[in-house]
């Protein structure tokens, strides 16, 4: 299941997508993220399994353009610390 | 001097209640209810051994935590059912955790697809819910499980919200703006803007160009069709497609979706409004049967 969080507007598109297929809820995105934009949650769309899974905070889903700042290629120059410290791939960002 | 009030709301739609005539619940095993509070309406379904048997459907207004219960209270009118009876209840939609009656909350999304599986059938495959503050686009697998979504909360542009605003400025009631909108010659440049605020002072702006209101209504619902195929878009749509939502009964935002899309969505009989409160009916159903299977063994 992919869960995409985050919108579009005048300037871009900016989503955060989630292979929740892939994640296995271990937290390592959450403590790479410097701006605490991650979270652990039960799946959404499967709650009746009741499966850990990463997911963007309910807070930062409607600001990913600046809450993803600190860390996006215009401020640091290389990978994203989320992407990096997910072993499985199961995280993309849209821009 | 006099002051006074227009008495007219054109963007007040009706609330409404149902009971199924057939059935009776005290025959039933499982009763479980699913609310969904949505930033404008929320609605009550009660449903017995996972059949629909009554549903209410009224505004949230500001208060969300007493308009649950009042929906509640009001499907169950007239039922002779008590909340002591009811098994289990499930909250859903954006305020989901101010329904104090609830047992637990599920994601909207999950009970959007569960809903209208219910109400579609097992063809569905993209689901497009609008609702009163935000638009979700949701593809699910022959069971109603989710397996891609796509949420836009950020703004009211697109939704329900959005059209009540259009509703009362060009004064026409808001069932009717669908059907108005589609009664124009030929297809009109959209409102370029998707911000209701500025897409308001743009119709304003033809308003007083001369454009009638059903053309000016037309501009805007196309715009808004525009929006939601974009959000469809990322996701690949499947056959079969529907709606759910308040939305889902505006006609002109429909049409232009599908034609926009390719696809003929498919029709139904029941309310697609209340998709979202049987969803979570069904999920109270399934965690009252997972829990009496666990008691057994």
């Amino acid at each position: 299941m992919i869960a995409n969080y985050g919108y579009r507007d005048g300037s871009g598109t900016y989503i955060i997508a989630i292979d929740t297929e892939e994640c296995n809820g271990c937290g390592y995105c959450i403590e790479a993220c410097p701006y605490g934009v991650l979270e652990i949650t039960i799946d959404p769309c499967e709650p009746l399994e009741e499966k850990m899974v990463a997911a963007v905070t309910e807070g930062c889903r409607w600001k990913l353009k600046y809450s993803c700042i600190p860390c996006k290629p215009a401020s640091r120059g290389d990978e994203l610390p989320c992407i990096t410290a997910c072993e499985f791939g199961a995280i993309a960002h849209s821009w | 001097m006099a002051n006074q009030k227009s008495q007219e709301e054109y963007y007040r739609w009706l609330e409404y209640r149902w009971t199924a005539p057939d059935i009776d619940w005290q025959e039933g095993e499982i009763i479980t209810v699913g609310v969904d509070t949505g930033s404008v309406s929320t609605q009550a379904v009660v449903m017995v051994d996972g059949k629909l048997y009554a549903y209410s459907s009224m505004r949230t207004g500001a208060n969300s935590p007493e308009s649950a219960q009042r929906a509640i209270d009001w499907a169950l009118e007239g039922t002779g059912m008590s909340l002591q009876q009811i098994h289990y209840i499930v909250g859903t939609g954006y305020g989901r955790v101010n329904v104090p009656a609830a047992n637990r909350t599920i994601t909207e999304i999950a009970c959007h697809s569960l809903g209208a599986h219910f109400i579609y059938g097992n063809s569905v495959r993209t689901i497009l819910d609008i609702g009163g503050q935000d638009a979700k686009a949701i593809i699910c697998d022959g069971k109603g499980r989710v397996t891609n979504f796509l949420m836009n909360d950020k703004c009211a542009a697109g939704t329900g919200r959005g059209m009540e605003v259009f509703a009362e400025l060009v004064r026409v009631p808001i069932e009717q703006v669908g059907e108005r909108s589609l009664q124009v010659d030929e297809e009109l440049p959209t409102v370029s803007s998707t911000c209701v605020v500025f897409a308001k002072s743009e119709a304003l702006t033809l308003l007083r160009q001369g454009w009638n209101v059903n053309a000016v209504l037309a501009a805007y619902i196309a715009a808004m069709a525009h929006r939601t195929v974009e959000l469809l878009q990322r996701l690949g749509v499947e056959k079969e497609l529907v709606f759910t939502g308040g939305l889902s009964k505006n006609t002109g935002l429909i049409k232009r979706v599908e034609e926009e899309v390719g696809l003929k969505a498919l029709e139904t009989r029941l309310d697609p409004q209340i998709a979202g409160g049987i969803g979570a009916a069904l999920f109270a159903k399934a965690l009252v049967e997972k829990s009496r299977k666990e008691v057994a063994t």
